[in-house]
This record gives C-alpha cells, sequence and structure tokens, in this order.
C-alpha cells in the first residue's frame, strides 16, 4: 500500500513539474552562471585537494542546486494546503508516508535531472571525473534532496503562509551554504571556521562527494558523508510524515 | 440508529497568548439518514469540530464514533467510512476533473479501471460528464461545487461532512445543490452533517439543527421545535430564533480565533 501511494503521489506531482518544463530549465540557470563565471576564477589557484579546480567545484555547485531547490520545495505546499488539497488527501486512507515519499522523491527526480544537465556543462567546460565517483555524486544530491524537502515541507504545514515561509528558509539556507564549503573547501580556512562548519551536515556530504570526483572511495570522508546522508534523509522523513500525520494547521 | 456520537468532544489550541479553546466539550447524536445542520456564529467551534470528526485534527479531550469506528483507535475506519468537502473545496485549479476523480478513487485504493468507472459514474451523477476534459480551474462556482462534492463520494461514504457547501453560490446554483443533498439522502440513504451561515438553507434542508456558541451546544431540535421553544412561536423566523439562542446580533470580533 505505501508503494501503491507513493508512486501515485509521485505521478501526480511529477506531471505537474512536466507542466512547468520552463521552471525545471531555470533551475539549472543559475549553477550554470556560478559554473561559467565563477568556475573560470579557480582555475589556477591552490585548492589545497587533489585533482583539478573544476573536481573540487562541481560538487560544491551540485550540492548548493539542492540545498536551495529543496529548501523552497515546501512553497507548492502552502498554496495547496489554501486550496485545501492537503486536507483532501488527509481524510483519504492514503498513507501519510506516501503523501510525503511522493513528493519528496518528485523532488529528488527533477533535482537529479538538473543535475545531468549541470554535470553535461562542466564537462564541456573542463570538468574531468571518473564517471562511477560521478554517479555516486548523484546519489549524495538526491538524499539531501529527500532530506531538505522533507523539512521543507514539515515547515510548510506549520506556518500560514509564504510571506512566513520565505524569510525563514533564507535565514537557514544561506549560512548553510557559506558554513559547509560548498563554495571552496574549508581546510582553506581558520581553524575556527573549519571546525564550525562540522556542524552542518553538509560538510560531510560536499567532502565525501569531493572523493568520489576524484576517484577515491575507500575514504573516511566517504564513510561519514554516507552515514550523515542517511541518518539526516531517515531523520528528515520520520519528521516530515510526523506532521503530515498530525498537522493540525 | 446513530451513526455519530460525540461525549465532551474538545480542542484546545496553544497559541503565544496561551491556550485556547476552540471546543469546549460537543455532545450531540446524529442518527443514520439523517441530515444534521450544524449552525453557530464564526468562532463557535463549527470547522474544528468538523476537522476532529473526520480525523484530521486529534481532539484534546472527549470521545467520538462515526459509523461504528471509534475516532481515537482506528481513525482509519472514519476515512473510510465518511467523505468530507471543506469550505475551500480541494481540487488543483491545474488539473482537468477525470484526473483529479481518478486520483482521488485511487486514493480510496481503487484499481486503474475501478476508478477510472467510479470516475465515469460520479460524472453522470453530478452532472460533470460534459466537464471532465475540462480544467478544475475553468469550472464555475456551481461546477466545482458538484464535483468537490463528488470527490467526496468517492467511496461512497455512510456520512458526508459539508462546511459551509452554499457559501459564495449563486441562488440557482444553491437550489441546485440542496437537490443534489435530498437526493443523495433519498437514494443512498447518506447521512449529512453540514455547516451553514444560511438560515434559510439550514431551515429548508436540516431534518435537526444542532447550534453551537463558544464551543458547545446550546440548543438542538427540529426546526419547528427550536422556533417554538426559543422564538416564541413555531411562526417565528429561524433568524430570530437563532439570536435568541446565541443572544448576539453580530459575532464578537474577539470572541475566539476563528476555525483553525
Amino acid at each position: 500500500m505505501l508503494l501503491h501511494d507513493t508512486a501515485l503521489i509521485y505521478g501526480r506531482y511529477l506531471r505537474q513539474s512536466l507542466r512547468s518544463r520552463f521552471a525545471l530549465l531555470f533551475g539549472v540557470l543559475m549553477p550554470l552562471l556560478y559554473l561559467l563565471f565563477f568556475g573560470p576564477l579557480l582555475t589556477d589557484l591552490p585548492l589545497g585537494g587533489q585533482g583539478s579546480s573544476w573536481q573540487v567545484l562541481v560538487p560544491g555547485l551540485l550540492l548548493q542546486l539542492g540545498l536551495f531547490g529543496a529548501l523552497f520545495a515546501g512553497f507548492m505546499i502552502i498554496l495547496e494546503k489554501g486550496s485545501g488539497i492537503v486536507d483532501r488527501m488527509r481524510v483519504t486512507p492514503v498513507s501519510r508516508l506516501g503523501l510525503l515519499l511522493g513528493r519528496v522523491l518528485r523532488d529528488a527526480t527533477v533535482f537529479v535531472f538538473q543535475a545531468v544537465l549541470l554535470v553535461l556543462a562542466a564537462l564541456a567546460m573542463g570538468l574531468r571525473a571518473p564517471l562511477v565517483g560521478i554517479l555516486i555524486g548523484f546519489a549524495f544530491v538526491g538524499l539531501l534532496t529527500v532530506s531538505l524537502a522533507s523539512l521543507s515541507y514539515a515547515v510548510a504545514m506549520k506556518v500560514r503562509t509564504p510571506q512566513e515561509f520565505g524569510p525563514l528558509i533564507n535565514a537557514v539556507s544561506m549560512p548553510s551554504m557559506l558554513l559547509s564549503g560548498l563554495m571552496l573547501p574549508m581546510t582553506l580556512g581558520p581553524a575556527w571556521l573549519d571546525v564550525l562548519s562540522h556542524f552542518m551536515p553538509f560538510r560531510y556530504l560536499v567532502d565525501a562527494m569531493r572523493d568520489a570526483y576524484v576517484g577515491e572511495y575507500a575514504t573516511a570522508h566517504m564513510a561519514y558523508g554516507v552515514l550523515v546522508a542517511l541518518g539526516f534523509s531517515a531523520l528528515a522523513v520520520t519528521v516530515g510524515t510526523r506532521v503530515f500525520r498530525t498537522a493540525g494547521a | 440508529m446513530t451513526v455519530i456520537s460525540t461525549a465532551g468532544l474538545a480542542r484546545t489550541f496553544q497559541t503565544k497568548r496561551g491556550p485556547v479553546a476552540a471546543v469546549r466539550g460537543i455532545d450531540l447524536t446524529v442518527r443514520e439518514g439523517e441530515i444534521l445542520g450544524f449552525l453557530g456564529p464564526n468562532g463557535a467551534g463549527k470547522t474544528t469540530t468538523l476537522r476532529m470528526l473526520t480525523t484530521l485534527l486529534a481532539p484534546t479531550g472527549g470521545t467520538a464514533t462515526v459509523a461504528g469506528h471509534d475516532l481515537a483507535t482506528d481513525p482509519a475506519g472514519v476515512r473510510r467510512a465518511c467523505g468530507y468537502v471543506a469550505q475551500s473545496g480541494g481540487v488543483d485549479p491545474q488539473i482537468s476533473v477525470r484526473e483529479e476523480l481518478v486520483t482521488q478513487g485511487r486514493l480510496y485504493r481503487l484499481t486503474k479501471t475501478q476508478a477510472a468507472d467510479r470516475a465515469e459514474e460520479l460524472a453522470r451523477d453530478l452532472g460533470l460528464t460534459e466537464l471532465l476534459e475540462r480544467r478544475c480551474g475553468e469550472l464555475s462556482g456551481g461546477q466545482r461545487r458538484r464535483l468537490d462534492i463528488a470527490m467526496a463520494l468517492t467511496h461512497r461514504p455512510k456520512v458526508l461532512f459539508l462546511d459551509e457547501p452554499t457559501t459564495g453560490l449563486d441562488p440557482g446554483s444553491r437550489a441546485d445543490l440542496w437537490d443534489l443533498i435530498r437526493r443523495l439522502r433519498a437514494e443512498h440513504g447518506t447521512t449529512v452533517f453540514l455547516t451553514t451561515h444560511y438560515l434559510d438553507e439550514a431551515d429548508a434542508l436540516s431534518d435537526r439543527l444542532v447550534i453551537v456558541d463558544q464551543g458547545v451546544v446550546v440548543a438542538e431540535g427540529t426546526p419547528s421545535a427550536l422556533k417554538l421553544e426559543y422564538g416564541g412561536s413555531i411562526d417565528a423566523t429561524l433568524q430570530d430564533t437563532f439570536l435568541a439562542i446565541t443572544g448576539r446580533s453580530a459575532p464578537e470580533a474577539d470572541a475566539a480565533p476563528v476555525a483553525v
């Protein structure tokens, strides 16, 4: 039943995404600009890691795209709540986990599609990385999207208006991006900043992804990255499902 | 036979200004096949009560059974037995009428074929057949309401909850909707639990009225019995009767938070 319900909700929202192809492509534009105008600045800088600057930059950009995209996923549900769609579904016997999973898996699908476009663009600009590493990277960004989108839906179910939701999400996303070393490796900075960034789950993901992009899969970074990504997803999905079950707002 | 019964059903919301009791303790029973009008001033707790009875909101006190299923221990049973139309309805303006009806059938665990057949059947029954390929956003107010009700009838529920079903409809569409509600009861024996602010509607449709104020039931009975008891005469208007019961001509702005 969970599978049936998840597939049903997934289909409904995937069709919704396909109806807005423009938004789908527009979502890739911002990271593409980073690739074009920020990427070349890093080419000759000593970034401390192995591999080329593209192997450092692209994983960060992908996670950044996932971070912003997924955190704002909740916007749609605020509108749906207002038009009664969420309640209409919640009075049916549909699985509460399915209501959440169908939505976040749609978000992950859309995002991985955008990530593929971005990686193709990066390859054209000079990125060279092993295929396995790139695929592992997609898995990480997929998990990140599932986690953050779940939390975003949970918050959106609690707030009443988009006006409350926007600033709240901005307040979370900006420091998350800066503190996780998505733009530049944190090891370049002073020790306090490096230490602080370890409190951000995204830090572990980006470290693991950068290892994957240089073809190193059996590292401590990778182990921590996998643990954090899976643990964070499990936690976020649990929180999200709870809200769908009880939401009194 | 009793199809809904509640005892001390209550809901308190925690707000920044402290706890607010939206529903203080509702005791009521609804008989099978009855059309019950649930009336009360704004903020009386009507929508909150409806949301509790349909499992959308957990009560903070009291008990209730709907069609033999306990609200607290068997919410899944309650969901299978009841349909609910919220004030706002609940369809996506971008999606076609057919897709919404089929998806709703699938949410009630019908197979693809069953859901497609049920969508056709509901459309025929509620005069939506010509509109199946339209997007929900293109429907008129009355058509939208018929669709909302069709969605709620997907699984042939024993009890149908309607929250202000005719608000915003023109007089013709209102009359059509009244006929539809009567027909549902006549053909399927569906119990209808409806809230409304239109007293003529309550008078014309309901077998019995339950009037709530500030989260408790303050009066109940047939429209004529209430008129006699509170309005002074069987010929009193329901308007005067209502005001005599709730004791004010207009809802106080700060009485209680509106429906949450």
